[in-house]
């Protein structure tokens, strides 16, 4: 009995359903005034128009991070180990001023645009072949299922066996970093090319080197920036490690021999002065270079948010 | 040939078209014959898997039929080319990286069928004709999905195709902008009297839309009947032509009871005839 009555639905009051939609009468009115609200369009304040800027916004970022380091740093006293940010600052700027920063990025540099430029090249090409043909993505997928995950120092001794020690080994670590990751990310943009667009430009008669210029490379490109974001990413680390392995060339070093040399030294806060020197080129080609490139494209394009 | 084939711009003879899926190959349309004439608003009527939107894609020269033959305008066709420029119902037929007057210059630019000057030109008239000028400058991601096929079908119309083929090209509007654009349509027809060839799978369009539709059953898409569809409109909606007309396609496309394989414009139609 009781059972019956807690599964019985009266015992729950609930509105009556009614069988059909109760008629009401049909109204028309006139507008209401909506001049009440004041303008319909309003401009957003300062700190809000700030709080919406990117550059703001990391900027901030990084201040804080900034004083967070600056804080610890005192805090911990000891500059053998943990040197605050003023004395890296000092020390960096010195360094700068001196010409010695300068040289040692240059001569980074230079291996660093070749291999890049030499892996973009060869990236092109090894895509241009996989579109065209079913053999050719299937050489690339492999050859990049196989290289893509081999750390490009790994491959280092090897370059230093066939090219010696210099500019050719970097060089050859380099492409082989940059290669494989901007291939995989240009080939996949070129494959989540929506069929509609391959078929309007196929329509407009275009065929082979005009349809991939003119059609997949804008298209694919949100991918093939992504890509060239990576490649630049590990371009960047390879060259910076693989100075550390071997060290000095001739007499001129790159960042990498600098850091490398300031450790021999013990002297620290130059080891952070390279450190930080390389995260400077970093942020400037990610946040200066490749966003001025996103938001005159894909971002004009609509293509990403 | 007759008197009349001067008037015939699309050829259809015996068409029979495959496609193949990772694991199956089917036969999308068997022996499908049709004439399109100069000036025909033709629509391919049929239920989903008739094979209307490959047949279309066929005459585009995307597909080779694996028999018969299709002419146009006195050649056959081997690939896809600017004389049968096709309006598909996706939106992401525009380049997104092109604001919508180079849209609309892409193709005359492509094919270099017109001269440099006079490619811009051309471009702003067909954009004025399908009333988007204030939008010339804008991209694609900006705009309505009515604006942006209407930028499509300025492309096409800019490049004067032989033959414009539409497939579904209003299907993924809403209903009111459907409804707008298929009177666009017509009103631009009137003014320029293209050829268009238009496949849907709504019965109300293609009597709003058609001058003649071809209707083809399913699996594998043959042709049932092709009738005259005369100037019959929104306007016309409650008359006993359009009902009648509606009803007859209705049986012709149903005949064989399907249970669960009613198209969506056919119930209402059906229900007021």
């Amino acid at each position: 009995m009781s059972v019956t009555h807690t599964l019985s639905p009266a015992s729950t009051p609930a509105p009556a359903k009614p069988k059909a939609p109760r008629p009401r009468a049909d109204f028309e009115c006139a507008l209401a005034d909506a001049s009440g609200i004041g303008e319909v369009q309003r401009r957003l304040s300062l700190p809000e128009r700030l709080a919406n800027n990117d550059a703001v916004r990391r900027a901030a970022v990084l201040v804080l991070l900034l004083v967070i380091w600056e804080v610890y740093a005192r805090w911990a006293d000891n500059p053998l180990l943990f040197p605050t940010f003023s004395l890296t600052l000092e020390t960096f700027l010195h360094d700068l001023l001196d010409g010695t920063l300068i040289d040692r990025t240059r001569t980074s540099l230079y291996p660093l645009a070749l291999g890049y430029a030499g892996g973009i090249a060869l990236a092109a090409l090894f895509t241009s072949l996989a579109v065209s043909s079913r053999i050719g993505a299937d050489i690339l997928t492999t050859l990049t299922a196989m290289f893509n995950p081999l750390p490009a120092i790994a491959v280092l001794p090897l370059a230093l066996i066939w090219f010696g020690l210099g500019v050719p080994s970097l060089v050859f670590v380099i492409i082989h970093s940059v290669l494989w990751a901007v291939s995989l990310s240009t080939l996949t943009g070129f494959r989540s090319v929506p069929e509609t667009l391959r078929l309007s430009g196929r329509n407009c008669g275009l065929k082979g080197v005009r349809y991939v210029a003119l059609i997949l490379i804008p298209a694919a490109f949100p991918a093939i920036l992504a890509g060239l974001k990576i490649g630049w990413a590990f371009a960047w680390r390879t060259l910076v490690a693989a100075e550390l392995v071997f060290g000095v060339s001739s007499r001129s070093g790159g960042l990498g021999w600098y850091i490398f040399e300031a450790r021999a030294e013990l002297d620290t806060p130059k080891v952070f002065a390279g450190l930080f020197t390389v995260i400077l080129i970093g942020l400037l080609v990610e946040s200066v270079i490749f966003r001025v490139i996103e938001a005159k494209t894909v971002q004009k394009w609509g293509m990403q948010r | 040939m007759t008197a009349s084939s001067s008037l015939e711009l699309v050829q259809v003879r015996d068409v029979t078209l495959q496609y193949k899926t990772p694991d199956h190959l089917v036969t999308a349309t068997y022996k499908v014959s049709c004439t399109v004439e100069q000036g025909d608003r033709y629509v391919i009527l049929g239920p989903s898997g008739c094979g209307k939107s490959t047949l279309l894609k066929a005459v585009g020269g995307f597909i080779k039929p694996v028999g018969g033959t299709i002419v146009v305008n006195g050649r056959e066709v081997r690939e896809p080319g600017p004389d049968r420029m096709m309006v598909f119902q996706e939106f992401e037929q525009l380049m997104p990286w092109k604001t919508v007057l180079q849209n609309v210059m892409f193709p005359m630019q492509a094919t270099g069928k017109y001269w440099k000057s006079e490619t811009r030109e051309r471009a702003l008239a067909a954009i004025d004709k399908v009333n988007l000028t204030k939008f010339k400058d804008v991209y694609p991601h900006m705009l309505s999905g009515g604006m942006k096929m209407r930028v499509a079908i300025a492309r096409a119309m800019a490049l004067e195709p032989d033959v414009l083929l539409m497939d579904e090209p209003f299907a993924a509007l809403d209903a009111l902008t459907r409804r707008k654009m298929q009177e666009e349509l017509l009103a631009l027809w009137d003014q320029l009297r293209f050829t268009v060839l238009f496949v849907t799978h709504s019965i109300e369009e293609a009597i709003v839309v058609g001058s003649r539709i071809l209707i083809l059953s399913p699996h594998p898409g043959r042709v049932r009947a092709e009738l005259e569809a005369g100037d019959l409109s929104y306007a016309d909606l409650d008359s006993p032509a359009f009902g009648a007309l509606a009803k007859r396609i209705h049986t012709l496309l149903f005949e064989a009871p399907a249970p669960g394989t009613s198209s969506e414009g056919a119930r209402p139609l059906a229900a007021a005839s």
